[in-house]
């Protein structure tokens, strides 16, 4: 694989007394997706916020290349501008075609209220891809939407990530997305966060569940959480 | 079979009422006061629970829209069944001579003030106090506000100041406002200004803390300078929340004038009702106190429209 985007270097980091992150190590190569799952409370915002730079790591070092964008679960957009004006916050000058690549057009000139969840994510996805930065950090951004929505828009992250590469860090606690899209998976274990295990998965994109080497993705994973 | 648990709120509000009005004729005749007048309370909280009984039976249909005609339509029938009841009354001569004009002596002494040119004059008095007390106040309490619901040092030095002068009646402020003031314009100002001022710094202060921090996460990734973060994120985020305590600050600076005009000047819708009360023309107080009530009226209008611009509609549809 090519050359690493973002490593983290032994990080540690302490709200006040609480130890969240300790001692953990990643590294996050060109246009890679990288998926961290684990469970909900184990530090993955704080973890996301550390990769963004909203955050001063306690301890250890991160080496960042390039700047990034955060898409959160839900209510990043702004609500008092249009679906055109938050793209046009990102990138002004590719507007349009985002507004396509994102099958937006039609709805340009709505605010985010008057849009579905599905669509609020489309629009985030486009102001943060029209921004056309190095590195995308996604916190959790399908979980509020409803199970097919859901399906439908990772299908469609997928694709727009092979069309326009970018590096992915993607935070998820929903072990079947992590195992549908990432090209890795990295296993986070609860307080102090660090990394409990890394899998890689079969190569390509929007794996089904049928697909070989998916079911023992996901049975290692539930197996690492405790869950199976 | 379980047991069904109903409540109900209007038996419970009776009987709480029973027991209060009992309480305080108890109360009374142990201190030797009221001579028993407690009892009253009885009758005002079976009133009150029966009331609520009512209310809770009513069907929830709040969320159908009206039609336009009948948004119309309903308020001027209401005040056509008020009219009619107050002419029906003085017609009859229900009134004690003197208590209460009739319809036609109002509607002779504005007449006479609009001929005269003197309600016009007195509108226009008041609106122009109202105007530069509100803007003056809204003005400085915006930023003062914003300022303390970001800054968390400046909220806990200033926020107990705020809410022990917000608790002060505008009206405690008369004698100051007339020493520091004189006559005239000046100390009517300076009573909306008061009137306004703390009300809008604490509804400021408590949008500006509320602003979810998602947004400030999203512009810091976008780059946006301090500058930026004020005018594109912050401002625009409280402005709902915003328009709704400017349009209660608005009723009230436009209720304050009026007692702010019955002190320090001679002109004034406020100084029509207190000269009119010396004259004992109860026709002309009348004439005043729609005149205000419809000018209340317009201003609540035109600050709920405000909701209405595109960019401020998320704040009121969610």
């Amino acid at each position: 694989m090519s050359e690493s985007v973002l490593t983290l270097d032994d990080v540690g980091f302490d709200y006040g007394p609480l130890c969240v992150i300790d001692k953990l190590s990643l590294d996050v190569k060109r246009d890679e997706l990288l998926v961290c799952v684990g469970p909900s409370g184990c530090g993955k915002s704080t973890l996301l916020g550390l990769l963004g730079g909203h955050l001063p790591p306690t301890r250890g070092k991160i080496l960042r290349k390039g700047a990034s964008r955060t898409i959160y679960q839900d209510g990043g957009l702004f609500p008092w501008l249009t679906v055109r004006e938050n793209i046009a916050m990102g990138n002004p000058t590719k507007v349009d075609e985002w507004l396509e690549i994102t099958r937006l057009s039609d709805f340009a000139g709505h605010y985010a209220h008057q849009l579905s969840g599905g669509m609020r994510q489309r629009v985030e996805l486009a102001r943060a891809l029209a921004a056309e930065t190095d590195i995308l950090l996604m916190d959790e951004p399908f979980s509020a939407l409803d199970y097919q929505t859901r399906n439908r828009m990772r299908k469609e992250l997928v694709a727009t990530l092979a069309e326009r590469p970018r590096t992915v860090v993607f935070v998820t606690h929903d072990i079947e997305e992590a195992v549908q899209i990432g090209d890795r998976v990295v296993v986070l274990g609860t307080r102090p966060a660090n990394v409990r295990k890394e899998l890689a998965l079969p190569t390509g994109r929007s794996r089904s569940p049928a697909t070989p080497g998916v079911a023992d993705a996901e049975q290692a994973i539930m197996e690492e959480l405790g869950l199976s | 079979m379980p047991a069904r648990v109903r409540s109900k709120p209007g038996v419970e509000i009776a009987a709480g009422g029973a027991l209060v009005a009992i309480a305080v004729t108890a109360a009374a005749i142990v201190g030797d006061v009221y001579e028993g007048t407690g009892w009253l309370l009885l009758p005002i909280f079976l009133g009150l629970g029966l009331l609520i009984h009512g209310v809770a039976r009513l069907p929830h249909d709040t969320k159908v829209p009206l039609s336009r005609i009948a948004e119309w339509v309903l308020p001027i029938l209401c005040a056509c069944v008020i009219l009619t009841a107050w002419w029906g009354a003085s017609a009859l001569n229900m009134f004690p001579p003197g208590t209460v004009p009739g319809p036609a002596e109002v509607g002779d002494a504005f007449r006479a003030e609009v001929a005269s040119g003197r309600l016009f004059a007195d509108m226009i008095a008041s609106l122009y106090r109202v105007s530069w007390g509100f803007l003056s106040a809204v003005m400085l309490a915006v930023p003062l506000g914003l300022v303390i619901g970001r800054h968390a040092a400046t909220r806990a030095a200033l926020m107990p100041l705020i809410n022990f002068f917000r608790s002060l009646s505008p009206i405690a402020w008369i004698p100051f406002a007339i020493v520091w003031f004189g006559v005239g314009d000046p100390p009517a100002i300076a009573i909306i200004f008061i009137a306004t001022f703390f009300q809008v710094v604490l509804a400021t202060a408590a949008a500006a803390a509320s602003v979810p921090k998602v947004y400030y996460k999203v512009a810091e990734d976008l780059g946006l300078r301090s500058r930026a973060v004020l005018f594109q994120i912050t401002l625009p985020a409280i402005m709902p929340q915003l328009v709704t305590a400017l349009r209660v600050a608005i009723g009230v600076a436009w209720m304050v004038v009026v007692a702010a005009e019955m002190i320090a000047v001679r002109s004034g819708l406020g100084f029509l009702i207190v000269d009119a009360r010396n004259g004992l023309r109860m026709d002309l107080v009348v004439c005043g106190m729609i005149t205000i009530g419809t000018i209340g009226i317009g201003l609540d209008v035109a600050f709920a429209r405000l909701a209405r611009i595109p960019s401020l509609r998320w704040g009121f549809e969610r």
